[in-house]
């Protein structure tokens, strides 16, 4: 049986790079080279590159490397420029919003006004990201659903740095750029607003979370059980079915008396997948804006003990 | 229940791993075999027992029931039946239950000719329960130590724990863990996605192909790891984010006491920059 085991490419073919599709893409965007990976090979495909760049591509790119590097320059400040003490330091420092006397006003850089720069960099880079997610399935004549599930991550993304602070009138709301100083952030809020696991929307959040690594467990693992019958061409067993898709289907049919077909389980992963911001956006809207003590709540809604 | 239009062929004799020909057969959809039907044992009795723990309890609010484990101070002994014994039962009901439903898995995958990846991720799996269960608390000493079987009770068993802890998120084994997790929510989402986009193209247009799909992520990203490989690393990711969560939680309590936040002052520590004034720490 251990022929139907399949978990690392054992043989590697190099032949000239893949250089893409044509369809509606400018080319001249495209790089127009490749290389390999021997590495990547083990898992997946070995090709590097090539890359398609482009305005709004571009645009995100230097933005993303601005916001990246404001951060980054802000650390280096705070180690007073000594490359020990910035090594040391790297995980507890932080580039905090302004305090909360500032309200939605823009204070001086070193009170959080580069925060607040920062942010719009941030902001910038990853808007036109999304375009360019738009524009290069546009291009190659796909749907836009890669488009509308990373607007579901921005979803959060808003809510946390733009939305939620401008809802409760403070910039302080904002969460903090530092590694520890973001899970502080984190730690802090469910104190502050009552145990957060009481948020019928965090535990949503999670769910979906936790179910998406289910779903990813037994979609790839199905998937993974059925390559010695080409089960991985999923865009052609989508439309003419082999055994590969009908063993799949049959085993969860056995399983558990239930089964999607090649193309469903795309729809329930894409749908799992998404819901894991979107509940948690809300979640952290309604935090603060709607609701003070979500352990408060949940005994008027009756799922916490009124001791 | 009606078969699909091709299952008939597939319902054949074979593959069982106990009981021969005795369990060969379905019931509706279901395959039964000998794992079948310790299945529905365990699985029967455990959910019995639960609803006995909630009869016994104070609540039938099903937010709020809860089969508790045994006091600490009982140790690793037996427990009287409404002073954590049920929560032993149905802990033994569970485990019986999903090891037999993985060799079940095993079972069906012999029947169908393919790959043992399912069960094994599933192993996985059993593996995280199994550690809070039953390996953390024999190391800690106590069964008090595992977590109770309720909806909110589990909830405020896991702030408990955590804040036992100091703030848990400095948890290294934690971190890892929640990163997988978060970019397997990713990872899914792109794999859906994609092959929703490559099947459903706007209208008016012909269904795209495998090489459209690397095509938009090499523009994107500069890589596209492929139709096989995208199901590797969303397994990998997967079964890592269990893993790591598994291993996160059992190292506390176990050979990690102190609040997570003090564990880093190991690198602060590092004689290169321990004895540096100046920034956060210095």
């Amino acid at each position: 049986m251990a022929e139907y085991q399949n978990f690392f490419t054992q043989v590697q073919v190099t032949a000239a790079p893949e250089m893409g599709m044509v369809e509606g893409v400018e080319l001249e965007n495209r790089t127009k080279g490749a290389s390999y990976s021997t590495l990547l090979g083990w898992i997946g495909n070995a090709q590097l590159g090539p890359i398609y760049l482009g305005t709004f591509g571009v645009i995100s790119m230097a933005c993303g490397l601005i916001w990246f590097m404001i951060i980054g320059g802000w650390f280096w400040h705070l180690a007073g420029y000594n490359p020990a003490v910035f090594l040391r330091d790297l995980f507890w420092m932080s580039l905090e919003p302004p305090a909360p006397e500032w309200g939605l006003r823009i204070p001086p850089m070193d009170q959080g006004g580069l925060f607040l720069v920062a942010g719009f960099f941030f902001l910038i880079s990853l808007w036109t990201w999304w375009i360019r997610t738009y524009l290069r399935a546009e291009a190659l004549g796909l749907g836009k659903h890669v488009s509308w599930a990373f607007a579901a991550a921005l979803w959060l993304v808003m809510v946390l740095g733009l939305i939620r602070p401008v809802l409760m009138g403070h910039w302080s709301e904002a969460v903090p750029y530092g590694i520890f100083p973001h899970l502080d952030w984190t730690n802090l809020f469910s104190l502050t607003y009552g145990n957060l696991f009481y948020n019928p929307f965090h535990a949503l959040s999670i769910a979906f979370l936790y179910g998406s690594a289910l779903l990813f467990a037994m979609h790839g693992a199905t998937i993974l059980s059925v390559t010695r019958l080409g089960g991985d061409r999923e865009l052609e067993q989508i439309i003419d079915r082999g055994t590969a898709s009908e063993r799949a289907a049959l085993f969860w049919r056995w399983t558990m008396g239930f089964n999607a077909t090649m193309e469903g389980i795309h729809r329930w992963a894409w749908w799992f997948a998404v819901l894991v911001p979107i509940t948690g956006g809300i979640g952290i809207l309604l935090t603060g804006t709607v609701v003070d003590n979500w352990y408060v709540w949940a005994q008027d809604h009756g799922y916490a003990p009124l001791q | 229940m009606a078969l699909l239009s091709f299952e008939r062929k597939y319902r054949v004799p074979g593959g069982t791993l106990v009981g021969g020909n005795l369990f060969d057969f379905w019931v509706g959809p279901f395959f039964v075999g000998f794992f079948g039907v310790t299945t529905f044992f365990f699985a029967a009795l455990g959910t019995m027992l639960i609803f006995y723990g909630a009869a016994m309890g104070p609540t039938w609010n099903p937010w709020l029931i809860s089969i508790n484990p045994p006091d600490v101070k009982l140790g690793l002994g037996f427990a009287p039946m409404l002073h954590g014994g049920l929560w032993q039962i149905i802990t033994f009901c569970a485990i019986g239950a999903f090891v037999s439903w993985a060799l079940r898995e095993v079972e069906i995958c012999r029947k169908l000719g393919i790959g043992l990846h399912v069960p094994f991720a599933f192993g996985v799996a059993i593996f995280a329960y199994v550690t809070l269960t039953v390996i953390r608390p024999i190391l800690m000493g106590a069964w008090g130590y595992a977590f109770p079987y309720g909806i909110f009770s589990h909830l405020d068993w896991v702030s408990n724990t955590g804040y036992t802890y100091g703030n848990f998120h400095y948890n290294p084994f934690h971190m890892i863990a929640v990163s997988l997790f978060f970019t397997n929510a990713l990872a899914l989402a792109l794999h859906g996605g994609l092959i929703l986009s490559a099947a459903n193209p706007p209208k008016g247009q012909l269904m795209k192909t495998p090489d459209h799909e690397d095509t938009f992520f090499r523009d994107l990203i500069g890589y596209s790891v492929g139709t096989l490989g995208i199901h590797r690393v969303g397994m990998l990711l997967a079964l890592n984010a269990v893993f790591f969560s598994a291993l996160c939680i059992v190292v506390s309590g176990t050979i990690w006491f102190d609040q997570w936040v003090d564990w880093w002052n190991w690198w602060l520590n590092l004689p290169i920059f321990a004895n540096v004034h100046g920034g956060v720490n210095g």
